[in-house]
């Protein structure tokens, strides 16, 4: 059974129609690239994976891990162990950082009937993890992502990333913004995740992410849906033409 | 007593008034103290309860919300005085020194009057009127303003209080916690404290009132404060009421030259409250930090209304009020600053925000600037508004249940109100009070 199933999926933002029939099936271990220009629905399909509302499925199926996820409220996609590193985190003034882990980290795994971790062995996690993501212990005592340079925000969403241990992570233009050195420390922390049980569906409009996060499969998304699927050297080949050719493919 | 009648009309206004001629003959106090009472009497038969088209009762119509007047209260009994010993849970372990008042009076032998630290002297006001004490004669009604409906009724009626005095540059550690406690009985109290801080002196004080829910208990208290130059003082109302209680009460405060003064109020408990703060700086380069936070639910209706009057050079306020409103409760924030011509380089600025938990629940700011100096930096602001989406979102797909990402957002939202607060283990309490108003949502 594949890991997230996605058929024939149509999406309504205000009315508007952005996702028309996508088709995706992401098994465990594989490594997804999404690729495609700006406005083809790329954001659209991760913040419908995550449960985002006024995102409305209008036809087609969602499956994770077999089950429909459109009967699950975000929280329980979470607990699932599907993740989004948002392309804009968001700051929440007044939620201390390690609050903000740590209340989530227990929900899910009180969701999932395990234990909740106790606060030495919580803290121990967070510096064992944080450490390899060069993310400053000060910057864990401010509140979420308050005050945090564009690469912090991004460092502090693969920071909880690697701290929830989803079995799917979508990573939605997690390379925006990054200088060479935050790629690296960002690509390395995907890389590191990367497993047997694990997937990833990276969702970029560049090819220099893929650089460092090498992906097994390349699509490419264009008017909300998949027009070309192939291997790592698709993502080579949209570098040097373009996206042109795949605009004009689709009718609107 | 003809003229009184025929102004007086509603049913609460005539039994005040009868409650009034009935015990101002046993009330304490010399005959100066009953010739106070007397005219402050007058000031509130000439208007009556405050109501709708009085602009500083605008949004609280008193005379609407208060259908009736209690009885004044009896001393208490001694099931009364045992049931008190639990009051004041709230706190937590904050160490105090604990005055107590139950259903108005003083109660020697709930509170901690022994080992006073050097410069601190307190006593009740019952007391202090029958002995004519000197420092009370000398400012008692000075600082609350004398026309205001609420004041004059407790200047009228005060029964019992704390008068509390700190001698210059003495350092009073443990902060002195007025507890004001209702039994069950639905009776009226009118509590009237004053503190004198004398120059450089430090100390807290929190004032704290609650009693039984289901019980409409009415209260009405005031306490005025005057903070000698270079004095630190931090004071910290708790508005705890039973559920049918009403609850009127007045700080006023007059700070002096290059003193701290902090305010803040927490109000939850309540059917209808009213707090009213009337602050004055006197004296040049004092900073003051006034905030508060209410949580209200239901169809409780809380009015925060704050006169922050700058009448010297160089002083800086800063005032911060939240509220949280669920079900159909009403929250009212009515805050006035003034910058008088003489108070240059006054820096003061106001920010009152509302976050609605429902759609039925309103939220009414009223914030005023009237400044009278040039060279001034002043500003307010005010928002109402629900709790943000995406954030929520966030913290949803982050796998916290919708109930906890909002209670994250709503403490992390009042929190930066109590965070002012100086005293760590009083902030730690009220956010456990936080807490527990979410866990009851």
């Amino acid at each position: 059974m594949p890991l997230l199933e996605i058929k024939n999926l149509h999406v309504e933002i205000d009315g508007k129609e952005i996702l028309k029939g996508l088709d995706l099936t992401v098994n465990a271990g594989e490594v997804h690239a999404i690729m495609g220009p700006n406005g083809s629905g790329k954001s659209t399909l991760a913040y419908v994976l995550a449960g985002k509302a006024d995102y409305t499925p209008t036809a087609g199926e969602v499956r994770f891990d077999g089950k429909n996820i459109f009967d699950m409220a975000p929280d329980e996609r979470a607990a699932a162990g599907l993740f989004l590193a948002f392309q804009y985190p968001l700051e929440i003034p007044g939620v201390a950082t390690m609050t903000f882990l740590r209340t989530a980290l227990n929900a899910q795994r009180k969701k999932r009937g395990q234990a909740e971790l106790s606060t030495p062995e919580f803290l121990k996690k967070v510096r064992e993890v944080s450490g390899k993501l060069d993310i400053e212990q000060e910057m864990l005592r401010r509140a979420v992502n308050v005050g945090f340079s564009g690469g912090e925000k991004k460092r502090n969403e693969i920071l909880q990333m690697t701290l929830l241990e989803p079995r799917l992570a979508v990573l939605d233009e997690t390379d925006s913004g990054l200088d060479i050195d935050a790629l690296r420390i960002v690509s390395e922390g995907v890389n590191r995740l990367r497993s047997k049980e694990r997937a990833f569906v990276v969702i970029t409009h560049y090819q220099r992410l893929l650089d460092y996060i090498v992906p097994d499969v390349v699509h490419v998304l264009s008017k909300g849906r998949v027009v070309k699927t192939g291997g790592k050297d698709l993502a080579l080949e949209l570098e040097a033409r373009g996206y042109a050719e795949y605009q004009e493919e689709v009718p609107a | 007593m003809n003229a009184e009648v025929a102004i007086i009309k509603t049913a609460a206004e005539t039994a005040l008034a009868q409650a009034f001629s009935q015990a101002r003959g046993r009330l304490p106090g010399d005959g100066a103290i009953a010739a106070r009472r007397a005219a402050a009497f007058d000031v509130f038969a000439k208007t009556g309860l405050p109501h709708r088209r009085i602009e500083d009762w605008k949004y609280t119509d008193l005379r609407a919300l208060m259908r009736e007047a209690k009885p004044l209260a009896a001393p208490p009994d001694a099931a009364a005085k045992a049931r008190a010993k639990t009051a004041g849970a709230l706190l937590g372990d904050v160490e105090t020194r604990r005055l107590v008042f139950v259903d108005g009076a003083f109660v020697a032998e709930l509170s901690d009057v022994a080992a006073l630290e050097p410069g601190l002297s307190v006593g009740s006001l019952a007391e202090a009127l029958s002995n004519g004490d000197p420092t009370l004669t000398a400012h008692l009604g000075k600082l609350a303003p004398a026309s205001d409906a609420a004041v004059a009724l407790n200047t009228a009626l005060m029964g019992d209080g704390a008068v509390i005095r700190i001698a210059a540059r003495s350092t009073i550690e443990r902060p002195i916690h007025l507890l004001f406690v209702a039994s069950a009985k639905p009776a009226a109290t009118f509590v009237r404290s004053l503190v004198v801080v004398e120059e450089g002196a430090r100390a807290m004080l929190i004032e704290s009132h609650e009693g039984p829910a289901g019980s409409d208990y009415q209260v009405n208290a005031a306490l005025e404060i005057f903070v000698g130059d270079e004095a630190h003082v931090d004071h910290v109302k708790i508005i705890g009421e039973g559920s049918d209680a009403l609850h009127v009460s007045t700080l006023a405060a007059a700070i002096g030259a290059r003193a701290r003064f902090n305010a803040f109020t927490f109000t939850a408990g309540g059917a209808v409250v009213r707090n009213q703060l009337f602050l004055k700086f006197d004296g040049e380069d004092t900073v003051a930090g006034i905030r508060g936070a209410t949580l209200i639910k239901g169809r409780q209706h809380a009015d925060t209304t704050l006169v922050a009057d700058h009448a010297a050079r160089g002083c800086q306020s800063r005032e911060m009020f939240k509220t949280v409103l669920d079900g159909e409760a009403h929250g009212v924030f009515q805050g006035r600053i003034i910058v008088r011509p003489h108070a240059q380089k006054t820096d003061a600025k106001m920010m009152t925000r509302a976050l609605l938990l429902s759609e039925r629940a309103e939220a009414d700011n009223k914030p005023e600037l009237e400044i009278f100096a040039d060279d001034v930096q002043c500003g307010h602001g005010a928002t109402a508004g629900a709790l943000d989406d995406d954030l929520k979102f966030y913290l949803m797909a982050r796998g916290i249940p919708q109930p906890e990402a909002e209670a994250l957002l709503i403490r992390a939202f009042v929190g930066e109100a109590i965070d002012g607060i100086e005293h760590a283990g009083l902030r730690e309490a009220l956010m456990d009070a936080v807490a527990a108003w979410l866990e009851a949502r």
